[in-house]
């Protein structure tokens, strides 16, 4: 495991695209972390003195409120800031849910074949077939708006793709010795499937991980867009831009730089994730 | 012949999964579905029970999944709270605006981005090469709903250039013939009426909702393109085409982009699910009168039926366009046959 990590980290190095992706998230990471000791105000603090104040860098801004405030004078800054936290955070619970379910169900269709793998695939086909924000609206709809609701959404439309994966995967896997060995040692089903098998289909989880990250924070910005994701005063970036649609004209600003840090953080995952499966896929090839 | 049995026989299982979902949609909403249509104002017990039985509430749940689906099939999808009308008639009505939206951000996105991806097949490892793979990415990742404002910023706003939202100017009155503004703007009386004014403004109108929505198709069919490009261009057959001297121009656009377009297709019409869901973040920024817009709407205004056959006509809409897109990669691939 060591060595693949090791490996993986050495291929990964020469792509100079994933590496900034990499340095994208660690920044993010850290100032998501920080959040409390490097934003200037508190993020639901307002100033009903400075209302929609511009950065402080252009005319009319004023010091202490760097990227400007916002409708209700709220630093802007310290918003994206603490924004940062939603959006990883998002992004991490999408991916652990998704992965979960998908990695059972992937494993259990892909190793017992048959009339299990008949139905979970049709699941899966069945969730596939409908536009993913269209089924996160459905799911969001039946469960009422909210963080929550829009992160079980959004990870219940990214399950199939985690499916697909492990079950493609597994199916190469299931046949090989080591399998039959396991088999003639005793193995039960489960050790045979969660412990021999599992690890060998680590290559396309790693890389299917990155992209449902970006999927994920994308999706769940889009409901916060839409009013049915995050709901105020909570400072995540779509619910923000949903806000600020009102005052385009009058504070562009309020709209640009919640984007932006949208578009920053789904590209570095992106960036990542092209990179990881660029390294990962002779690997593959490899390997089969 | 078997192929297309089999695809028919393969939606069976789906459509009704999907009926099944929309079914459920009224039904797990927390509260009774009765009140949850009246709202808040409630009902006495006399309607109440009146409006369960129109609703078929008082059946066993089988009974009602049945009369759900045979409703369904004859284009019976229940009537708006809100607007009072039939659904089917809703959707109609605004079908043709995304089909407009939807049809020539494609088109957009497929006159720019194969010529993109080819150019960048061509000129591999090139700074072109690299940029557009750079800029791709960009576009691939692009949050749409805040890329849509920018363009009104910088166009609307700043420049002035195109109208904030909307299909065309309102004091123009334009007779319904297809719904699409673009045909029905040249029908002779209006053309006779305002000259060519209100065709210039349903383009003006369309633009940048267009290319909002069309971005992460551009994207997609770039990048596409050019991995396809350069599969091909490896092939033995080009290598030939080439050992015999042949005109290069018609190697890369006859033999290559030939073969190259098989998988572009294939993409192209998968990318019909993304133009739906982008279309409900795009009509949502534009006001573009749409079915993304009504269901965003139907969603705000707790409008279950509208919710429930909308979802079911997109799913379906969606569900038939990969059975066409299986049709037609089957006859571009001889392989498959």
């Amino acid at each position: 495991m060591k060595q693949f990590f090791s490996e993986l980290y050495f291929e990964l190095k020469k792509n100079r695209g994933a590496m900034i992706g990499i340095v994208i998230i660690f920044l993010s990471i850290i100032i998501a972390l920080l959040a409390p000791v490097i934003a200037p105000h508190n993020p639901t603090e307002v100033f009903s003195d400075s209302l929609r104040l511009p950065p402080s860098f252009l005319e009319g801004g004023k010091a202490g409120f760097f990227f400007g405030t916002d409708d209700i004078g709220r630093d802007l800054l310290s918003r994206l800031i603490y924004g940062s936290r939603i959006s990883l955070a998002v992004g991490f619970s999408v991916v652990v849910l998704a992965l979960f379910t998908g990695t059972i169900l992937g494993v259990v269709a892909g190793f017992y074949g048959g009339l299990v793998d008949r139905i979970i695939m049709r699941l899966t086909d069945l969730i596939m077939s409908l536009p993913s924000i269209l089924f996160a609206i459905v799911i969001v709809a039946v469960l009422g708006p909210g963080i929550t609701n829009s992160i079980i959404a959004v990870a219940v439309v990214a399950v199939p793709n985690f499916i697909r994966i492990i079950r493609a995967q597994v199916l190469v896997e299931k046949n090989k010795q080591y399998v039959s060995a396991a088999k003639l040692f005793g193995a039960g089903h489960f050790r045979i499937m969660f412990v021999e098998i599992l690890p060998n289909c680590m290559a396309p989880l790693i890389v299917q991980a990155s992209l449902g990250f970006s999927d994920g924070i994308l999706n769940v910005a889009a409901l916060g867009f839409l009013g049915l994701g995050a709901q105020a005063p909570m400072s995540e970036w779509g619910t923000m831009l949903s806000d600020a649609r009102s005052f385009i004209e009058s504070s562009p600003w309020m709209v640009t730089l919640p984007g932006l840090c949208i578009l920053v953080t789904v590209l570095s995952f992106n960036l990542l994730g092209d990179g990881l499966r660029d390294a990962l896929d002779p690997r593959l090839k490899k390997q089969n | 012949m078997k192929f297309f049995l089999k695809k028919f026989l393969d939606l069976i299982p789906t459509l009704l999964g999907i009926s099944l979902i929309c079914f459920f949609i009224i039904r797990l909403i927390p509260g009774d579905p009765v009140l949850n249509l009246v709202g808040e104002r409630g009902v006495d017990p006399v309607r109440y029970a009146e409006m369960k039985h129109n609703l078929g509430l008082d059946l066993p749940i089988i009974q009602q999944f049945w009369f759900f689906v045979k409703n369904a099939c004859m284009g019976n999808l229940g009537t708006s709270i809100v607007s009072n009308n039939s659904v089917w008639a809703e959707f109609i009505e605004r079908f043709p605006a995304t089909f407009e939206l939807g049809m020539f951000s494609l088109f957009f996105a497929t006159i720019i981005g194969i010529p993109l991806g080819i150019y960048a097949a061509l000129k591999r490892n090139s700074f072109f090469d690299y940029f557009l793979m750079g800029t791709s990415l960009i576009g691939y990742s692009m949050p749409i709903f805040w890329w849509g404002l920018i363009l009104i910023l910088l166009f609307s706003v700043k420049l002035g250039l195109t109208p904030v939202s909307g299909r065309i100017e309102l004091t123009y009155d334009i007779p319904v013939m297809t719904g699409l503004y673009l045909i029905d703007t040249l029908q002779s009386a209006v053309v006779k009426a305002e000259g060519f004014a209100p065709f210039w403004s349903a383009i003006k109108h369309l633009i940048l909702p267009a290319i909002a929505l069309g971005t992460i198709p551009l994207a997609v069919i770039a990048r596409m393109t050019r991995s396809s490009m350069l599969e091909v261009l490896g092939e033995d057959y080009i290598r030939t085409a080439r050992a015999k001297g042949m005109n290069k121009t018609r190697i890369v656009y006859i033999h290559a982009l030939r073969n190259a377009l098989v998988p572009i297709v294939t993409t192209l019409a998968l990318l019909f699910g993304s133009i739906i869901t982008g279309a409900i973040l795009t009509e949502t920024i534009f006001s573009w009168p749409g079915i993304g817009k009504w269901i965003v709407q139907s969603i705000t205004s707790r409008d279950y039926p509208v919710i429930q056959g909308g979802v079911l006509i997109i799913s379906f809409i969606i569900v038939m366009t990969n059975i066409i897109v299986d049709v037609i990669y089957y006859f571009l691939n001889p392989k498959m046959r």
